[in-house]
């Protein structure tokens, strides 16, 4: 059964520096994420929930190549971020660090708080809608599925161990 | 950097890549396994992310040749956690026994071509957003994060997808006063902040090639900003001139010449006159939000910022000093200039730039990235600031209450003189 994913909804342009604001980069990521996207809405990272989705318009992602950007987000959980588009620099750092990106032409449709489901062609939305979301590679997938790049390489290391 | 290429006319982006990935040739679209030849990483985005991972992995660099460190981002310290990052990023570079290490002596992207690391031909990674600089140089260089470098490090090598090239064609030549800064704004104006959509940019046209070479890295560096994967400029006498200033042998300039767009090669263009360009303002909170200076009206402003790797390297310097020669700065504006490198300040020092902008009433901050990077001394609540530098994103550079503006050099000058955003062609 695909379990349902609760909705958070942003503008566009969401840049870097609101997912992981520079006077807290000196920190770790745990302190990092309790202020993701604080200067857009302060209650995101108290509120948030593991398995919560975010649904952004066009550009996200877009500024600095801090991966924490993408690892604050992976930090509180959630599961999938759906746009229309992303930033290139943002999209590898998410796939390296098992965060999912859906590039949704008609993601704006979808409403804050709504439920969805990720399915294989899409998003199935409540109201029983699919939008397609552009596929994506094989060899990203299989980082979203190990749990990002860091993992990765730790099974080729190990396949080579053992070989 | 030789390489033989047969098949189909291919972009500037095809060449570098294919010679990469040890190919003759590449398609759009494709996704590659290419060999990196220069991989940098500064004191934020290197070993205080790097070495932890490193070591869980139990694994080595895979040639600390061609790794260049470069600490410029938490140098000098502000606080003991600026401290720290710096110690972990010293200690671990003796330890890795790294041997290109520039510290505390420029911005990245300033001080590895001023050393003579980046050559036509090259593949390279960044540890920053603004690694597209090195396009300046015609070499493919990009930004990755933490991790994607951890697996450079691991493996010497990077996917790459070969990007769709958009080609910026200048034609004409530029008014006095108007600067690479002010057709990238332009450019950003036209196309927005993801308009590059990963693409490769590439500069032409004899606006762009009539720049030195420090105006082509404004150009390349802000490719960041349109979204672009790599912003790249064919290499030609002016870059080759520049690399035998910085001590590059003749070997490696030989083939300096190969590495541009074939004449049919698809792209696509997009032209631009020159001549017609006037300065270039862009409002809070994007670099998007650019308009022609004249459309802003009366905005006062409480800080004129000169620094960062866009904006305050010698060429920066200099067109700030022609229109500050002789002149200060209006009352209540602070001037803060942070040259870009050590190299470029002290050439400024020889030429009495520096002088000029003292005299000016300019507050010398150090060679860093400083309020630009928002991770050291930034701006107090509500202030107005008119900036050199890339980014005006809320929040970047302070509190969220900030306002910057994204401005040439030349009209953050000019602007500072009069305390208010100003046409520098007014001045001059």
């Amino acid at each position: 059964m695909t379990t349902s994913s609760r909705v958070w909804k942003f503008g566009t342009d969401v840049d870097t520096d609101v997912l992981a604001p520079g006077a807290y980069m000196k920190n770790g990521i745990e302190v990092i994420a309790q202020h993701c996207l604080e200067a857009l809405r302060p209650d995101f990272a108290k509120t948030v929930q593991a398995g919560d989705v975010l649904v952004s318009g066009h550009n996200f992602g877009i500024g600095s190549s801090r991966e924490q950007a993408a690892g604050a987000l992976v930090h509180l959980g959630v599961r999938a971020v759906i746009a229309p588009s992303f930033s290139g620099l943002f999209f590898r750092n998410a796939f390296n660090l098992g965060l999912l990106l859906l590039t949704c032409p008609e993601a704006e449709q979808i409403n804050e708080g709504e439920l969805i489901q990720l399915v294989p062609a899409g998003v199935q939305r409540a109201n029983g809608t699919l939008l397609p979301c552009q596929p994506i590679p094989d060899f990203l997938m299989d980082m979203v599925h190990a749990g990002g790049l860091m993992n990765v390489l730790k099974q080729r290391s190990q396949g080579t161990r053992h070989a | 950097m030789n390489h033989t290429f047969s098949g189909t006319p291919q972009t500037l982006a095809q060449k570098l890549i294919a010679r990469a990935a040890g190919r003759t040739q590449v398609a759009v679209g494709e996704v590659v396994t290419c060999q990196v030849d220069l991989a940098m990483f500064h004191d934020s985005s290197g070993p205080r992310r790097l070495k932890p991972m490193l070591e869980e992995l139990g694994a080595d660099i895979w040639a600390p040749s061609k790794v260049v460190l470069v600490l410029d981002h938490y140098v000098p310290a502000q606080d003991n956690d600026a401290q720290r990052i710096i110690q972990i990023t010293r200690d671990t570079a003796r330890e890795w026994r790294l041997p290109h290490v520039i510290d505390s002596e420029g911005i990245c992207h300033v001080v590895l071509p001023e050393r003579g690391h980046l050559r036509p031909g090259m593949l390279c990674v960044g540890g920053d957003s603004h690694s597209p600089t090195g396009g300046a140089f015609g070499s493919y260089m990009f930004g990755i994060g933490a991790t994607e470098m951890l697996g450079v490090m691991v493996t010497g090598e990077i996917w790459v997808q070969v990007p769709r090239t958009l080609r910026m064609l200048w034609k004409g030549k530029l008014s006095t006063g108007v600067c690479a800064k002010d057709m990238m704004l332009q450019m950003i104006a036209r196309f927005g902040m993801n308009g590059g959509q990963y693409q490769a940019v590439e500069f032409a046209g004899e606006a762009v090639m009539a720049l030195n070479m420090q105006e082509r890295m404004t150009l390349s560096n802000m490719s960041a900003e349109m979204g672009a994967q790599a912003g790249l400029i064919a290499a030609d006498d002016t870059t080759c001139e520049y690399l035998r200033s910085v001590g590059v042998g003749e070997e490696a300039l030989q083939e300096a010449h190969q590495w541009h767009t074939d004449a049919s090669a698809t792209c696509e263009d997009a032209s631009f006159d020159a001549t017609q360009l006037s300065p270039q303002v862009a409002a809070p909170h994007s670099p998007a939000n650019t308009r022609p200076v004249g459309a802003y009206g009366d905005v006062p402003i409480d800080v004129a910022y000169i620094g960062a790797c866009t904006g305050a390297k010698l060429e920066d310097l200099r067109a700030a000093a022609q229109v500050l020669r002789g002149h200060h700065v209006a009352q209540g504006v602070r001037l803060l200039v942070a040259p870009a490198s050590a190299r470029d300040q002290a050439q400024a020092e020889r030429e009495g730039v520096m002088q000029v902008l003292r005299e000016a009433g300019a507050q010398v901050l150090p060679n860093s990235c400083g309020a630009c990077a928002g991770y050291g001394a930034t701006f107090e609540e509500g202030v107005t600031v008119l900036s050199s530098t890339a980014r005006n994103f809320k929040g970047r550079m302070g509190p969220a209450s900030v306002q910057v503006y994204l401005a040439s050099p030349w009209t953050v000058a000019a602007s500072a003189l009069r305390g208010r955003i100003s046409d520098v062609r007014e001045q001059l």
